[in-house]
């Protein structure tokens, strides 16, 4: 048999062919698998909010727990709001300070710094530094309770545990990090003043005055609207992430860390969606 | 008497008997493509110790899990007090787990509460209606009955490994259950604590008339505690018989299982 000069183009080119056929078919396969455990991340995610929301609106509420939840919540993060609500006041003042005193515009200050920190810097700061402190905490403190078997012990008490620890956990955050943009805020305010004091001389009563005459309902309420949402996600992001730990000791690491990274980034979206919103108003 | 039999098993109405607590049939269950139990089949009588003896791995803990579905098979059926687990909706399936009691290997005590909180949270939500003072009476009579009365007011981190297994225990007894499930009873104790827990499931058995499934790879505690035992391998049936076949077997496996125990006595001699 004559072998001609395209047999063996086509010898040599086969294997090269097949080679990327099968390096074109494994990447589809992992693609799929990728969009399958995407698509599967998804669904558990809406499973478990939809679960949560069910639990939520039962007529078991764990309010012993809820309150418990709301005092840890508080208690966990006031000292650490405390000072960053101060130095966010008293940081801004002082970089402020001296660029509106170059177009002769200092009286301005007090509205602007309170107008910044109502609107934005007092419930986006807050709220990331909840994500650190209670997200990763209910991650954790999930995580552990599923490494350790206690989440299947209480189902097989026949206790839901969704009812027990989750919903009164995202209801404590959501009720809580609202007040605590509260507390946040008027420290801010309060560390202006102080920073207001360090090169110039205006009393308690003027500077509070200038900075309410700045700001309105539409200032306040949008921004404590969102703060809501914002307790929300970080209580839901936590316990989801602590809830669906894997078995290991590792997982408890990796649902916390996730937790506050996840939840970190639910804050900016709905601060993003919020200030869409308020604009349209 | 053909709708009467429909009615009190209409899955395995042929093999059904009375005194039937657990009926397992043709149970396969794998992760990852790769299976854990194969056809596994199984029947637990009323007021009997079964123990499932077998080495790690070999699917003794899905067993169990898949009875309080906590893991869902890929086929079979599991009959629990004649109602199909798999077919079960959410709220009878909590009836009946009502009805089960689950001692795990690690003993899940939450750890946020006192013991006595460990005991009262599932009483209150199981045996509604109860005054405080039932409550209490009952908490202190479940933590006599496992010996640790002292311990009401302690945290699960100030008790040894054995306290927080008697007080698992004690708060899966606490509800009356009709069937207990141990998971590795024994596991991580000492010999004495280990002994001290084979005879607390006995004493249990006895005073609350429960039909146990006890999972172990620990031969005192199966010699101590069972009338049946099963022996798993390769998630299928090995062996099946009393402790006296088990080990009068000359099967190599089994006699592996029994010889590391001689070992052991041998060298404290």
């Amino acid at each position: 048999m004559k072998v001609t000069k395209t047999d063996i183009k086509n010898r040599i080119k086969l294997p090269r062919v097949k080679k990327h056929a099968i390096k074109l078919s494994e990447n589809v396969i992992k693609k799929t698998q990728n969009a399958n455990r995407f698509f599967l991340a998804v669904g558990e995610f809406n499973l478990f909010f939809w679960l949560t929301a069910k639990a939520a609106f039962s007529r078991h509420f764990e309010f012993k727990e809820f309150l418990r939840q709301c005092f840890l919540v508080g208690n966990k993060t006031l000292p650490l709001i405390t000072i960053t609500g101060l130095v966010i006041g008293l940081v801004l003042t002082i970089q402020s300070r001296p660029i509106l005193a170059d177009f002769g515009a200092t009286s301005l200050l007090p509205g602007m710094i309170a107008l910044s920190i109502v609107r934005e810097m007092g419930p986006v700061v807050t709220a990331l530094i909840c994500a650190g402190k209670i997200g990763s905490g209910m991650g954790a403190e999930l995580g552990s309770m599923r490494v350790s078997e206690q989440i299947d012990a209480m189902e097989v008490s026949s206790i839901n545990p969704i009812r027990f620890l989750v919903v009164p956990r995202v209801l404590a955050a959501t009720l809580m990090i609202p007040i605590l943009v509260l507390y946040a805020d008027a420290l801010g305010i309060l560390g202006s003043w102080a920073g207001a004091n360090i090169k110039g001389d205006v009393t308690f009563v003027l500077f509070f005055t200038q900075a309410f005459s700045a700001l309105g309902f539409m200032d306040l309420i949008p921004a404590v609207i969102k703060t809501f949402f914002f307790g929300a996600a970080i209580g839901f992001v936590g316990c989801y992430k602590g809830y669906t730990a894997g078995r290991g000791t590792e997982s408890v690491g990796k649902a916390a860390n996730q937790s506050v990274v996840l939840a970190s980034l639910f804050v900016i979206v709905i601060d993003l969606i919020a200030v869409q919103i308020t604009d349209m108003l | 008497m053909e709708k009467e039999i429909n009615i009190a098993a209409p899955a395995d109405a042929a093999t059904f008997t009375p005194d039937e607590v657990i009926e397992i049939n043709n149970l396969t269950i794998g992760f990852n493509n790769v299976p854990v139990l194969r056809d596994f089949s199984m029947q637990l009588f009323e007021k009997e110790n079964l123990v499932v003896l077998g080495k790690s791995g070999s699917g003794k803990s899905v067993l169990i899990k898949c009875i309080v579905r906590l893991l869902h098979p890929d086929s079979g059926t599991i009959n629990v007090l004649g109602e199909n687990v798999n077919e079960l909706n959410d709220r009878d399936l909590a009836e009946l787990r009502k009805k089960i009691g689950f001692l795990f290997q690690s003993g899940a005590l939450y750890d946020s509460m006192t013991i006595r909180e460990n005991l009262e949270f599932p009483l209150m939500r199981i045996k509604k209606g109860l005054s405080k003072k039932e409550i209490d009476e009952k908490i202190i009579e479940a933590l006599e009955n496992v010996g640790l009365s002292d311990t009401l007011h302690k945290m699960p981190s100030e008790l040894s490994g054995g306290m927080r297994k008697r007080a698992s225990l004690a708060r899966t007894i606490v509800v009356d259950p009709l069937i207990m499930l141990y998971d590795e009873p024994t596991t991580g104790l000492d010999p004495v604590t280990s002994d001290e827990i084979s005879s607390l499931i006995l004493e249990v058995q006895e005073k609350y008339n429960t039909s146990s499934i006890i999972i172990t790879h620990d031969i005192e505690c199966a010699r101590a505690t069972a009338d049946r035992i099963i022996m798993l391998n390769k998630g299928e049936v090995y062996l099946e018989g009393t402790i006296g076949e088990f080990e009068s077997s000359q099967d190599e496996l089994i006699q592996s299982f029994f010889k590391i125990k001689n070992v052991n006595s041998h060298s404290k001699e």
